[in-house]
C-alpha cells in the first residue's frame, strides 16, 4: 500500500512536471528563436552597438503585443513589420534602433509583466502594444513611470485617454465606426445593416459605437445588433439567424478575423447571403489556416495601408522575402511607427544616456508639435493632435479574387 | 416561430455534440468512478487529427474520422494506463487532480505541435444546407449528420452494454468491482475498454463540433468538455440515456438564451441549471439514488 502511494505521488509530480514543462516551453516559443528570420533584424544593431560604440546612438525600444495565442497573428506582424524599418533605420548610419519583443497574449496582465521585464532591460521608448485591450492596461503603467509609447495599432480611446505620453498610428475606433457608417451610405451598399460585435472588447464596442451614431445621422437602419462575449466563442448561429431573418442585407463585422471567420463560415452553410463590411481586424482573415477565402469575396475591409505605392511595393517584398507571407496592414502600421520614432527622435537628439522620463517629455514635445508631420504606408501627412490621436485618411478595400483592391 | 425552430434545431444539434461528450464521462464514470477531465482534450486531439489528415495529407474526409478514432483510442488506452491505473487504489482526489494534469498536458502539448495559431477546419459533411418552408427554415448538412450519429451512437452503445458479453462486464464493474471480479471478470481491461469506447467518441464528438464551430485552437475542447460534463451531470452521471437527455437539454438552453437573452449569459445560465439541478435532484435527472451507508 505504502509503495503504491509512492508511485501515485510520483506520478503526480511528473504530471504537475509535464504541465510546468509544457509552460516553460510554451514561453519559449515568445522569444522568438534565432531560425526565426524575424529576429536576425534585431542583430545588426546587437553587433553594431558592441563593435562601433564611437559613432552614433543606440536607442533601446521595447516592444510588447501577442507573439502567441488566438491574436499572435496581429502581434508577429507588427513586430516584423518594425524589424524590417530597424534594419533600414540602421543600415543609414546614425541614430541605431535595438528592438526587444516581448509577448502578451493579448492580455493585459501579461502585458505588464512584459513591461516590467522591459523596464528592467532599460527600455527608454515603449512601442507597442498591438491590442487595445493589452495597451489600455500598459498606458496606465508607462504613464506612471513617464515613458513614451507609440502603439502601432490599438485604437480603443482608452489607451490615449488621459495618458500625454501614449501616441496612436491607427486611427481611433470611432472613428473607424464613422468611416465605415460613411461609406456604405455614400456607396449605397445597403439600407438594412446587422451588426455584430464584441462586447467584451473595447476595440469592438468603440468601433459599434461611432458606427451607430454616424448610422442614424445617415439614414442606414441597423435591424439587428447582436454580441457575443469573447474571440474564442465558436456558435454564431443565433446572431446570423437574427440578422437574416430581420432583412439584413449587410454584415457590419467591428471585430477580429478569428470570429469573423465563423461567421463567414456559418452564415454560408446556412445558405444565408449577406454582404460584409469590416474595419482592421478582418486584416489577416485571407491569410488564415485553412480559410477557404472564396468566402470573403467581395468582403469590405477599412485599412489605411495602400499596397500600391512604391514604397509599399518595396516593403512588401522584404517582408515576403523575411517571412514568405503577405504583410498585412498591421505590419505596415509597425513599420511607419519605427519611421515616426526615427524622425522624432532625430529632431529631439536623443541619446543613448538619457533616461526614459528624459526621453518621454522630449518625444512628446515633438510628436505634438504642428511642424511635425511623417509621411509612411498608412498615410503620408501624419500629424498627432494632444490627445495621441493620429490624423489621416483611412482607405476601404474589397477582397476580389482572394486579394485586396483599392475602392 | 421559424425563429424558433431554426433556433432548436441549432440547439439540438449542439446538444447532439455535448451528448456524445458526455457519453464519455458518463461511462468512465460510471466504471472507473472517476471523472476523467482529460476528455475534452481528447476531442481537440481528435479534431487535429482529422484536420491534419485532409489538409496535410490530402486524404479524405472519412479517411480523416477514422484515422481520428484509432489515434484518439490509441490515446486514451494510453493516458489510462499510465496516469490512472497506477492510481487505482489512491483517493479520489489524486485521480481528478492527475486528470486535470492531463488535461493540461494534452492542451501545452498540442501548442507545441500545431502551435496557438487558429486554424479553420473544413467540415467533413460538406458545407450544404436543406431550406425547408420556403426557405424560412435553414437546417445545415453539419446539422443533421451531428444529431444522427448521435442517435446511431445511443442506439449502439445501449445494445453494446445489454448484449455483449464486454458490455455486461462494464455493468458489472460499475455495479460492484470487487464482485466482478470474484465472477472472473478482468475488471482492468474493461477499464481500459471503457477509456477505448469513451475517447473514440470523443474523436467523432471533435469532428462532429468542428465540422459546426469551425475555429480549432489547443483549448477548443476545454469549454464543450466542461459544458458536457455538466450535460452528464445534469442527465445523472453514470447513465446513458442521462447523458443523452441532458446533453441535448442543455444545446437547447444554450441556444435560446443565446438567441433571446444575451450571449453573456448563456454560460452563466447553462452553469445555473447545473447548480439548480444538483440542489434539486443530486442524482440527476436519470440517475439513480444510491444512498451511502456510514
Amino acid at each position: 500500500m505504502k509503495k503504491k502511494n509512492l508511485a501515485a505521488l510520483l506520478l503526480a509530480g511528473a504530471m504537475c512536471f509535464g504541465l510546468l514543462a509544457g509552460c516553460s516551453s510554451s514561453a519559449d516559443s515568445t522569444n522568438p528563436p534565432a531560425s526565426d528570420p524575424g529576429s536576425q533584424a534585431t542583430q545588426p544593431a546587437e553587433t553594431g552597438d558592441v563593435g562601433g560604440t564611437g559613432e552614433g546612438v543606440t536607442i533601446k525600444i521595447g516592444g510588447i503585443g501577442p507573439l502567441t495565442g488566438p491574436n499572435a497573428q496581429y502581434g508577429i506582424a507588427t513586430r516584423q513589420g518594425a524589424e524590417i524599418a530597424i534594419e533600414e533605420i540602421n543600415a543609414l548610419g546614425g541614430i541605431q534602433f535595438e528592438l526587444n519583443s516581448q509577448d502578451d497574449e493579448a492580455n493585459g496582465e501579461k502585458g505588464v509583466n512584459a513591461y516590467n521585464n522591459l523596464m528592467d532591460w532599460g527600455m527608454q521608448i515603449l512601442y507597442g502594444c498591438t491590442t487595445s485591450g493589452s495597451c489600455a492596461a500598459v498606458a496606465a503603467e508607462s504613464y506612471n513611470d513617464r515613458v513614451f509609447q507609440l502603439t502601432p495599432s490599438a485604437s480603443s480611446t482608452t489607451v490615449t485617454d488621459g495618458h500625454d505620453n501614449v501616441f496612436q498610428l491607427c486611427f481611433t475606433d470611432p472613428n473607424q465606426g464613422k468611416t465605415a457608417a460613411n461609406f456604405i451610405s455614400e456607396h449605397k451598399l445597403a439600407t438594412k445593416v446587422a451588426v455584430i460585435y464584441n462586447n467584451s472588447d473595447d476595440y469592438s464596442t468603440g468601433i459599434y459605437q461611432g458606427f451607430k451614431e454616424a448610422a442614424e445621422g445617415l439614414g442606414l437602419e441597423i435591424v439587428s445588433t447582436t454580441t457575443f462575449p469573447e474571440d474564442t466563442t465558436t456558435d454564431f448561429s443565433a446572431q446570423i439567424t437574427d440578422a437574416y431573418n430581420k432583412g439584413a442585407e449587410m454584415i457590419f463585422l467591428p471585430i477580429y478575423y478569428t470570429p469573423a471567420s465563423n461567421i463567414l463560415i456559418q452564415a454560408s452553410q446556412k445558405g444565408y447571403e449577406f454582404s460584409y463590411f469590416g474595419c482592421d481586424g478582418l486584416d489577416g482573415i485571407l491569410t488564415l489556416e485553412g480559410f477557404d477565402t472564396s468566402l470573403a469575396e467581395n468582403v469590405y475591409v477599412l485599412t489605411p495601408f495602400d499596397t500600391t505605392s512604391d514604397a509599399a511595393k518595396s516593403f512588401i517584398e522584404k517582408y515576403k522575402a523575411a517571412t514568405g507571407t503577405e504583410p498585412n496592414q498591421f505590419a505596415a502600421d509597425g513599420y511607419d511607427c519605427m519611421y515616426a520614432l526615427y524622425e522624432a527622435c532625430k529632431k529631439a537628439n536623443i541619446t543613448d544616456g538619457m533616461g526614459y522620463a528624459e526621453v518621454c517629455e522630449a518625444l512628446i514635445a515633438v510628436f505634438t508639435d504642428s511642424g511635425f508631420s511623417v509621411d509612411g504606408l498608412t498615410g503620408s501627412g501624419m500629424q498627432w493632435g494632444t490627445n495621441g490621436e493620429v490624423a489621416k485618411d483611412p482607405l476601404i478595400v474589397q477582397i476580389v479574387n482572394g486579394a485586396y483592391v483599392n475602392q | 416561430m421559424m425563429t424558433f425552430l431554426t433556433n432548436l434545431v441549432s440547439g439540438i444539434s449542439l446538444g447532439s455534440v455535448y451528448a456524445i461528450i458526455a457519453l464519455g464521462y458518463t461511462m468512465v464514470y460510471g466504471i472507473a468512478k472517476m471523472l476523467n477531465f482529460a476528455h475534452g482534450d481528447v476531442i481537440m486531439v481528435g479534431a487535429y487529427i482529422s484536420f491534419c489528415t485532409t489538409s496535410y495529407l490530402a486524404l479524405p474526409a472519412w479517411v480523416s474520422v477514422i484515422f481520428a478514432i484509432v489515434v484518439c483510442t490509441a490515446l486514451g488506452v494510453v493516458i489510462e494506463g499510465l496516469a490512472y491505473k497506477p492510481l487505482r487504489q489512491a483517493g479520489s482526489l489524486a485521480v481528478l487532480i492527475t486528470a486535470i494534469g492531463v488535461s493540461y498536458f494534452l492542451q501545452n502539448a498540442a501548442q507545441l505541435i500545431w502551435t496557438s495559431n487558429t486554424k479553420v477546419f473544413t467540415s467533413v459533411v460538406g458545407s450544404g444546407s436543406i431550406k425547408l418552408f420556403n426557405g424560412q427554415l435553414t437546417i445545415t448538412v453539419a446539422a443533421l449528420v451531428t444529431v444522427a450519429a448521435c442517435i446511431i451512437i445511443m442506439v449502439a452503445l445501449t445494445l453494446f452494454t445489454t448484449t455483449t458479453k464486454m458490455g455486461k462486464a462494464m455493468r458489472a464493474c460499475s455495479e460492484d468491482k470487487g464482485a466482478a471480479q470474484l465472477m472472473g471478470i478482468n475488471v482492468n481491461r474493461t477499464i481500459s475498454m471503457t477509456f477505448a469506447i469513451g475517447s473514440a467518441l470523443a474523436a467523432i464528438a471533435g469532428v462532429l463540433l468542428c465540422s459546426s464551430y469551425n475555429t480549432l485552437i489547443p483549448t477548443t475542447g476545454a469549454m464543450p468538455g466542461i459544458k458536457a460534463f455538466t450535460a452528464a451531470v445534469f442527465g445523472g452521471i453514470g447513465s446513458i440515456p442521462g447523458a443523452l437527455l441532458g446533453g441535448i437539454l442543455l444545446g437547447i438552453i444554450e441556444v435560446f438564451t443565446n438567441s433571446y437573452l444575451s450571449s453573456e449569459l448563456s454560460l452563466a445560465i447553462v452553469f445555473g441549471v447545473l447548480i439548480v439541478v444538483l440542489l434539486v435532484r443530486p442524482s440527476g435527472l436519470l440517475g439513480k439514488y444510491v444512498p451511502e451507508k456510514v
